[in-house]
């Protein structure tokens, strides 16, 4: 982690009436880096997601991107910073076809529709999507579904990338085929990937560093390694057992 | 249904349907040659639904949101042509740019005050309605463009059609109309192949998704409103040169609104021919139920048999007819 953080969040929080979703919390994703921001049901990991990506401001603390504030910019502003980001609940623009999805995330900053169609396509491939091209969205099955929700977010060529559970309701195979995907993207395009996963499996291969959330707080951070043996995580997000291949 | 890509925009074209297409406007543009004077006048008919369809469609169909008030901007539209010609002798295309601006900065303004304040959908639709029958109301008592007691335009007996301040026969008003309407097609199609009709789609399909693509969402649906207020304005200015009166009760009404929106709904929302076969299929069977209940003595026919028409095809055919009928026609497309 010695490298400059493309993506700093410094210290943010975020009340919902009475209950504190997310508190105080800080950790940074260097260029070319997947952090896993992981923990129980409710720890605050899509909380944190929306934070950045703009769905609501924190209450306090920063979100930076490359160095630059972006802390309670809209959506879409977030996105023109360099920020794609996928659903957990996924949200194809469902009578488009797929690569009509693509397109529009292509159509980022550029009216060029040739090479917008270019690009959609590329993505397609990379994401094993070629085939269902003409396909509307509404018709492809879920774990399709999730991958065009991640080539949508891709083609909008961001600095990072954040996956919001892309893995889950897939098969060990699609989620090995994601993972590869995920793991060449960072390798080839310096491309930052910040993911919330509850398939540990995922989490461990790809994840070079580990947040771990609980109750909204930040209550370790470091390698897959070093996260699996910390008793304070195994206590309150594993359970009192050793942790397994897929918690 | 296998699913395949019926492109719900219809975008693209196959040799066949540029064969129908021009098959078509072929047909369109003669038939003033060989039709009665009656069937000419439910051409035009035909064509003031098939274009003020189109309009509402791009914001409706395309966009995603849905005004119920589209009146007003007929209305806008007719009132600053007429009056501008009664009152200065201005020729309505001056007035058809000055009416277009009006409604576009009226639904830049509507938009952007809902938008703005997170009124979407149906409250976005009855708030629509809302300043359409406000307007109404104030036309109702304004009276220097004749308050209820309406406005009327000098009917001049010419030789020949005065196409400048659009004086003339019943022919010159429907080819305006045709190239209107082929006009508001060829716009259409063009916005869809372009960013902007992609970003409209995205936002009609999801809007949390489109922003996070990069879409800003607000600035997009206002745009919608401000295009399809406009195109609708200019269509007002030849309802008002073509009936030569104009009253505030008819050309603001409720109804007038709701007209519009039943030939793209009938034709298929969002595509690009829906709105004309709607307007065809909608206008020639309302005719032929007039001259019936005539015939029979029953008033009302038609009403009975629009509702039973919309219930038929609402419950039959919810993707509208031309998508039907296009299949039916082997004009879809098979991509590259």
């Amino acid at each position: 982690m010695s490298a400059t953080p493309i993506l700093e969040v410094r210290g943010i929080s975020k009340r919902f009436r009475g209950l504190q979703a997310v508190d105080q919390v800080s950790f940074a994703v260097p260029q070319g880096g997947i952090v896993a921001l992981i923990g129980p049901n409710g720890a605050g990991k899509t909380t944190t997601f929306n934070l950045i990506a703009g769905v609501f401001a924190p209450d306090t603390g920063q979100v930076l991107i490359d160095g630059v504030d972006i802390t309670g910019l809209r959506a879409d502003r977030v996105c023109h910073a360099g920020i794609g980001r996928t659903f957990q609940l996924v949200k194809p623009f469902g009578a488009l076809t797929a690569l009509e999805n693509v397109v529009v995330g292509a159509l980022k900053g550029t009216t060029e529709m040739t090479a917008a169609r270019r690009l959609a396509w590329e993505i397609l491939d990379r994401l094993g999507l070629a085939d269902k091209a003409d396909l509307v969205a509404r018709s492809l099955t879920l774990p399709e579904r999730k991958r065009l929700e991640v080539a949508r977010a891709l083609a909008t060529r961001p600095k990072v990338l954040l996956l919001d559970e892309v893995m889950a309701g897939l098969r060990p195979t699609e989620i090995d085929a994601m993972v590869a995907v995920f793991a060449e993207l960072s390798r080839d395009t310096g491309l930052a990937i910040l993911l919330t996963e509850h398939v540990m499996r995922a989490v461990m291969m790809l994840s070079h560093h580990i947040v771990v959330l609980h109750h909204g707080q930040k209550i370790c951070e470091g390698t897959p390694e070093m996260v699996s043996r910390d008793p304070q995580v195994l206590a309150c997000y594993l359970g009192k057992t050793p942790p397994a291949g897929q918690a | 249904m296998s699913g395949r890509a019926r492109d719900s925009a219809g975008l693209g074209v196959t040799p066949r349907a540029a064969v129908a297409l021009a098959i078509f406007v072929l047909l369109m543009a003669v038939a003033p040659f060989f039709v009665s004077n009656y069937v000419l006048s439910v051409l035009v008919v035909v064509l003031f639904a098939a274009y003020f369809g189109q309009a509402w469609n791009l914001l409706m169909g395309i966009a995603g949101q849905l005004s119920l008030g589209h009146a007003l901007y007929v209305g806008l539209g007719a009132y600053a042509s007429a009056v501008l010609f009664v009152r200065f002798d201005l020729p309505p295309w001056l007035g058809m740019l000055v009416g277009m601006a009006l409604a576009a900065l009226v639904g830049s303004l509507i938009a952007a005050l809902s938008f703005r304040f997170s009124v979407t959908g149906v409250y976005f639709a009855l708030l629509t309605i809302a300043f359409a029958e406000f307007t109404r109301v104030l036309f109702d008592h304004f009276g220097w463009v004749g308050a209820t007691s309406g406005l009327f335009l000098p009917v001049a007996n010419l030789a020949h059609d005065d196409l400048l301040f659009l004086r003339g026969s019943t022919a010159m008003f429907y080819y305006c109309l045709l190239v209107l309407t082929l006009g508001a097609l060829a716009l259409s199609r063009y916005l869809l192949h372009r960013r902007i009709g992609y970003y409209w789609q995205a936002i009609r399909e999801d809007q949390d998704a489109a922003q996070a693509l990069g879409i800003d969402v607000f600035r997009y649906k206002v745009a919608a409103m401000a295009l399809s207020a406009a195109m609708t304005a200019l269509g007002g200015a030849f309802v008002a040169f073509y009936n030569n009166n104009l009253y505030p009760d008819t050309v603001f009404a409720v109804g007038q609104s709701i007209e519009i929106i039943t030939a793209p709904i009938i034709g298929g929302l969002g595509t690009l021919f829906g709105p004309i076969l709607g307007a065809f299929v909608l206008t020639t069977l309302g005719e032929a139920m007039t001259s019936l209940s005539g015939i029979f003595g029953i008033d009302g026919l038609k009403q009975w048999f629009y509702g039973a028409v919309l219930l038929a095809i609402v419950a039959l055919q919810p993707a509208g007819l031309w998508p039907w009928l296009r299949a039916r026609l082997g004009l879809d497309e098979t991509r590259r």
